[in-house]
């Protein structure tokens, strides 16, 4: 099945005033009006999965995806416990959680569920869920703040949220639990005198809800950084659900907006906002920051040493490590693609190989090892381009058994190799050795060939084939 | 014959990573481990051994992770059980806690606090669950959790205003919580529960105690520590306090949260040395087990 999507985005309140305390200012009566109107409008929709990215469960070792199927406590929020207890039991989706986890790990995130009775579920979540979800009938999720994750790893977040939303054929309702201006009155008020903490505040919160009202999220995402120096403490869980909620809508800026309620709870900015992905019309405008598809930040801290340790013992006589290179990336997924564990990971995003129709078309490859990343033959510079031995003739194994690996993971056979054009870094030094490599593999099953003198390949090796088979059912 | 004054008989900086907790396997914790962070957990012993045969009524503790906004809060009810599961680390720490309040001390350092002009509240909500900075502090220091606490909630102005206003404020909130004390006739020992540098790993080994592992996240981080240290050890805390805006800044420091500029002024800002029970890194923070020993210093008025 691949037909899920987000079927609507709600920004709601994060603080208990909504729940625990409405009847006490008219503000708060009409937050949780709006909160009963977004709860009405999910079922009307038919949804059948929440997703809750909450600003108040900030996280350190990557994201946390709650994976207890039926999380029950009492919730009594850190400032507000003279307003009263939340009881509650959830309804999780623990299976979706296990597969966004693991899409997680796939795009380069750290990531792990949580499943642990009477694990604290914030504040923010318990009050989206209990008046969102009110009687439990709609399962959910809930993703946890990573107060280190920058734009490009939220964004991966929600990408990996919308890989599983599509194989499992969901319909999802995206939620971003959070305040627009945060800043609370530092002292105790009466429910009377709440209002928005200072007119600079209420300035950006209307400008954030007009461009909510048009439907522009990628523009508020793409001012996120601009809004929490504005208008936000500077704690550690920036502005950045965001980012998250525009990339789950694949960052358009013609989304159909509605601002459900505007109000202020202890001096901070809570709205309830529907944005809806049906087009508005008025045209996606947009300036854009890079998208980006795959997380390479900063990860593996602990593993520097025993990565060069295995590095080491992984080297032999025709095989040397490369780690001047690139960055690897996860093949991409698409109809036809083919991909597999036993051939090197691509340096950009494209399968390894697809196949159209009863033709099979190869990405470019090279000698690296999967797993390893090693070059057998040695690589031809090192990290300061400083030139290197190396053997051509290792090396053009190395490719003829990558490509074999990605030939039979298609079902085909080398046999059915059709054409191959070769990329040599330096014809003159090593076309020779090339040569006969190929006499003894590719040059007995006899696909017409091209060999072309290039400048450079992307990682420092000196041989690349592109392959295409012929494998008719 | 009037109350003899109360005093403070120690105070201490006493941090709280659950990871100490779980690395030690106490019957209150849920997961089990093999060990760890010994470095810290021994310098926890010898703060426990070096105060064993000091008489004192309460224990009176700061949490960075009972974080308030509006106010500085105090637990208000005389007991609280239950169950506290770390929401970052929950793989390590699920705590069964059961510990008893001074209420009497924590509402005279309330009031004390509302007269000097400072918002505060008690917190007298019994579905309230105690912060696990709290616990993992209070278990550590005091394993037999036989002496009552004074739990007071980590205002967080720093992130508010500045450095600087966290400090005015946290050294009032530390005058007044002397005065309180010496008008209780108590004998106290007073804790803030935090690290010193705390730029986190952002991953995890796959045995978190796996010490191969376990290291200072930059030099930076290391440098400031040391220098921090150094002012506790040589006597210099009114150092500490005038650096407070630049190492909190530039080691992302959990003074952020105003445990130790309230400790200093609770002390007094103390002249004499502190003694260094331990240093160790936990997941890249930089820790310290640090005891001011006012009993010796400072003279009871009977």
């Amino acid at each position: 099945m691949s037909s899920g999507e987000v079927v609507a985005s709600f920004v709601v309140p994060v603080h208990p005033h909504t729940v625990l305390a409405p009847d006490q200012n008219p503000g708060w009566q009409r937050l949780r009006d709006a909160f009963d109107e977004a709860a009405q409008t999910i079922r009307d929709l038919e949804a059948d999965l929440l997703i809750v990215y909450s600003t108040t469960w900030p996280s350190i070792i990557g994201h946390q995806i709650q994976s207890d199927p039926n999380p029950e406590w009492v919730m009594v929020d850190h400032d507000f416990h003279d307003l009263g207890s939340i009881p509650y039991s959830f309804n999780i989706d623990a299976e979706f959680a296990h597969a966004w986890d693991e899409a997680n790990r796939k795009r380069g995130l750290q990531s792990r569920c949580v499943n642990y009775k009477g694990f604290p579920i914030d504040v923010g979540s318990v009050v989206a869920l209990t008046l969102l979800n009110p009687d439990n009938s709609i399962p959910a999720v809930i993703v946890s703040s990573n107060m280190y994750a920058n734009r490009s790893e939220t964004t991966v977040l929600a990408k990996s949220c919308l890989d599983v939303i599509k194989a499992q054929g969901r319909r999802a309702v995206a939620i971003t639990a959070m305040s627009l201006s945060n800043r609370m009155f530092t002292d105790f008020i009466s429910p009377q005198d709440d209002k928005i903490h200072s007119l600079k505040d209420d300035e950006w919160n209307r400008k954030i809800l007009e461009f909510f009202k048009q439907g522009r999220l990628e523009d508020v995402g793409q001012l996120s950084r601009t809004i929490h120096q504005q208008i936000r403490v500077q704690k550690v869980v920036a502005f950045k659900p965001m980012w998250w909620l525009s990339a789950m809508n694949g960052n358009r800026n013609d989304l159909t907006g509605r601002v459900m309620a505007y109000e202020a709870i202890h001096g901070a900015g809570g709205a309830v906002v529907h944005l809806d992905p049906a087009s508005s019309g008025v045209g996606d405008k947009e300036y854009d920051e890079d998208d980006v598809e795959y997380y390479h930040g900063e990860r593996d801290v602990l593993d520097i040493v025993e990565e060069d340790q295995v590095q080491s013992q992984t080297n032999d006589e025709v095989t040397e490590e490369t780690s001047n290179g690139p960055d690897l990336w996860e093949p991409t997924e698409a109809k036809g693609s083919v991909n597999t564990t036993t051939a090197p990971k691509p340096v950009g995003a494209y399968p390894h190989a697809r196949r159209v129709g009863d033709m099979l078309f190869l990405s470019g490859v090279g000698p690296r090892q999967p797993g390893t990343n090693a070059i057998p033959g040695g690589p031809i510079h090192d990290k300061n381009g400083e030139p290197l031995p190396y053997d051509i003739k290792a090396q053009t194994r190395a490719v003829v058994e990558n490509v074999k690996r990605i030939v039979e993971e298609a079902g085909a056979t080398m046999e059915q190799v059709v054409d191959v054009t070769t990329f040599l870094v330096d014809m003159k030094r090593d076309f020779q050795g090339y040569n006969e490599v190929w006499a003894e593999t590719l040059g007995k099953v006899g696909p017409t060939r091209t060999t072309l003198a290039i400048d450079a390949l992307p990682t420092p090796i000196a041989v690349e084939m592109k392959v295409i088979v012929h494998m008719p059912a | 014959m009037g109350m003899a004054k109360g005093q403070i008989v120690a105070g201490c900086l006493a941090p709280h990573p659950p990871h100490l907790v779980y690395a030690e396997n106490p019957p209150q914790n849920e997961p089990v481990a093999e060990g760890g962070w010994e470095q810290l957990r021994w310098g926890y012993e010898r703060l426990r051994a070096s105060l064993a045969d000091i008489d004192y009524d309460a224990i009176v503790l700061l949490s960075p992770h009972w974080q308030t906004y509006v106010g500085t809060h105090f637990l208000g009810l005389e007991h609280f059980e239950g169950l506290s599961v770390d929401p970052i680390f929950p793989n390590l720490f699920r705590y069964h806690y059961n510990m008893n309040v001074d209420v009497e001390l924590a509402k005279a350092i309330h009031d004390e606090a509302e007269a000097a002009g400072l918002p505060v509240k008690m917190m007298e909500n019994p579905d309230f669950r105690v912060d696990y900075g709290t616990i993992t502090t209070g278990h550590l220091f005091n394993p037999e959790w036989d002496k009552p606490l004074v739990v007071i909630s980590s205002n967080r102005s720093t992130a508010y205003y500045s450095v600087e206003v966290m400090q005015e404020i946290m050294i009032e909130l530390g005058k007044v919580t002397r005065k309180a004390i010496e008008a209780s006739g108590k004998r106290v020992v007073v804790l803030a529960s935090n690290s010193l540098s705390h730029r986190h790993f952002t991953t995890e080994s796959e045995v978190p105690e796996d010490m191969s592992k376990e290291h200072i996240t930059s030099h930076a981080m290391h440098l400031w520590d040391m220098r921090i240290i150094d002012y506790m050890r040589s006597g210099q805390a009114q150092r500490i306090l005038d650096e407070m805006p630049e190492f909190t800044e530039q080691a992302i420091a959990e003074s952020d949260g105003g445990g130790l500029s309230w400790l200093l002024s609770t002390l007094d800002v103390p002249d004499y040395p502190a003694i260094l029970h331990g240093y160790g890194t936990i997941i890249g923070t930089g820790n310290a087990v640090v005891e001011w020993p006012c009993h010796a210093h400072e003279v009871s008025e009977a």
